[in-house]
């Protein structure tokens, strides 16, 4: 039946971090098979397929992955969209849903990146002789001569931004986003890094672009997540004990960076993200206020800070004081992150946009063990992807 | 300046118009205004599809920055990376360069287009790139 409310019936993650034994198809299976394994369903009831990778976007994915797990002839979608890509896949199988073409679905996002490093930021060649070439006529690499390419540096540029048109922001409270999201992640089994550091050792940690410094920028590594979403007319054919753990999904928006003069040399992460959460409240007729708790990109620490406001999470302009009030720490009036986010729980780029909404799952279920936000009924997520994409949901406990 | 034309020279990007003062040049929307950098087929903006090429300011202000320390091997650190905004109201991403001191770099400073010269290929060719300085 198309436009029918769409719920989470199983979810489940690998734990974030370094796996050179397994490949990524491993992974994709291990975070399917537990999401089915979760929602009580097998391979038999799921009726589509999206798989979301970005490094392996034209692997075939999710017919790599069928190979593993069963392969029953359903559609498969293959998804790409920068670190949006999990968010997507996602919203695919939440799509073919509403569109009644499937009453359930997996959606598995997985990444494996090992140790990569840096991201983007080109090496400059020294052409032998110079030659103009690609839409800017570049006679060389620009990277580090017409400012910064890499991914720490474009964040930074973000913040700083944030910095300059308001008041209270500064490299202090970048570092306690930081200090936050390591201090949460010593709760999370599931987290690549498990580890508390005091506000001097982010501040004393190696810049890597000012004002990130290394314990501010989200790690590289591998993992996958997956959910299996559920119709609700099937849902309600389900035991009343699977019922009673589903999870509704009250809205699900993906959003593209609007034209605005500067995001041409500057991505600009704001716009999308207040376009998608204000069709995401509209939607679900919730507000940020209503919020329980919110699991943000927080790719690096300035990302996150700006994320408060795009999100509506603090006063227009005051993301410095919200952080410093310590409103988004776990015992907080708005815990953000309490997974330890992409800082130290990891960021798998794929698996990402998934792997929130396993969290926020988790606790709107009560099942978070020593992290459970107690009594958490509402929570939202939040994937950006540079270029730019960007996917909100809004998960509410079942009634 | 005839021992500078002995020098073939040419700029990093298409952009950045060497002769003269230097400056740089949008492809200007005709319909709605808004400028690019590159070609465009239709206008991100508002879709249309003339443009004229028009000249940016060279003073400006800088809107935000980052002091990068960590970059691909070939790419020389520290330096200062810079989004800035002309007078005119374009934004523009560059380096600051001319500090004694990068910690010097501070929000709202006022900046100065200026070109040097930061390679020479094997025919001897300099390649002229564009930052911004201290105004």
């Amino acid at each position: 039946m198309s436009g029918e409310t769409v719920w989470v019936l199983g979810a489940s993650m690998t734990r974030f971090g370094r796996y050179p034994e397994l490949d990524t198809v491993d992974l994709a299976a291990q975070a399917s098979l537990g999401a089915m394994s979760d929602g009580g369903v097998t391979i038999h009831d799921i009726d589509v397929l999206a798989a979301g990778t970005l490094y392996q976007a034209s692997s075939g994915m999710g017919q790599r992955l069928q190979k593993q797990i069963g392969q029953t002839g359903i559609p498969v979608y293959n998804v790409s969209n920068a670190c949006a890509t999990g968010a997507t896949a996602l919203r695919t199988v939440y799509l073919s849903i509403r569109a009644g073409e499937a009453d359930m679905g997996l959606a598995v996002g997985v990444e494996q990146m090992g140790k990569m490093g840096l991201l983007a930021g080109a090496s400059k060649e020294d052409r032998s002789v110079y030659e103009p070439s690609g839409r800017y006529g570049a006679v060389m690499g620009v990277d580090g001569v017409l400012g910064t390419e890499t991914m720490p540096g474009v964040f930074a540029q973000a913040g700083m931004q944030y910095a300059y048109e308001n008041d209270g922001v500064g490299f202090e409270q970048f570092a306690r986003v930081a200090f936050k999201n390591h201090q949460h992640s010593t709760l999370n089994p599931l987290a690549q890094y498990q580890k508390e550091f005091s506000m001097e050792e982010i501040m004393e940690a190696p810049l890597q672009s000012y004002p990130n410094t290394l314990l501010m920028c989200c790690p590289t590594g591998d993992g996958a997540a997956a959910v299996v979403l559920v119709s609700e007319e099937r849902l309600r054919s389900l035991p009343t004990e699977v019922q009673r753990r589903a999870v509704k999904v009250s809205a699900s928006v993906l959003t593209s960076d609007p034209y605005v003069e500067g995001g041409q040399v500057q991505p600009d992460v704001n716009t999308l993200t207040r376009n998608a959460a204000t069709k995401a409240y509209e939607l679900s007729g919730i507000g940020p206020e209503d919020l329980d708790l919110v699991e943000l990109h927080d790719c690096f620490a300035t990302a996150e800070l700006i994320h408060y406001d795009n999100l509506g999470l603090c006063e227009r302009g005051g993301a410095g004081d919200f952080i410093d009030s310590g409103a988004p720490f776990r015992d907080g009036d708005m815990p953000v992150n309490v997974s330890g986010g992409l800082i130290s729980k990891g960021h798998p780029i794929g698996a990402t946009g998934v792997a929130n909404v396993f969290e926020v799952t988790t606790h709107l279920r009560g099942e978070a063990g020593d992290r459970q936000i107690e009594g958490a009924k509402v929570g939202l997520t939040h994937v950006i992807g540079l270029g730019s994409s960007c996917g909100v949901h809004i998960l509410e406990k079942a009634a | 300046m005839s021992v500078e034309r002995d020098t073939p020279r040419v700029p990093i990007v298409d952009y950045l118009q060497l002769e003269e003062v230097p400056h740089l040049l949008t492809n200007q929307c005709s319909s709605c205004g808004a400028r690019f950098f590159d070609r465009r087929n239709a206008c991100g903006a508002c879709g249309a599809t003339e443009f004229t090429t028009t000249r940016v300011a060279n003073r400006a202000v800088l809107k935000s920055f980052s002091i990068v320390h960590r970059a691909a091997p070939t790419v020389e650190v520290p330096f200062v990376s810079a989004i800035v905004e002309t007078t005119d109201g374009t934004t523009v991403r560059s380096n600051v360069v001319g500090l004694d001191d990068l910690a010097e770099a501070k929000l709202g400073m006022a900046l100065e287009l200026i070109t040097y010269v930061c390679g020479t290929d094997d025919d001897g060719t300099e390649c002229v790139a564009f930052g911004y300085t201290r105004a």
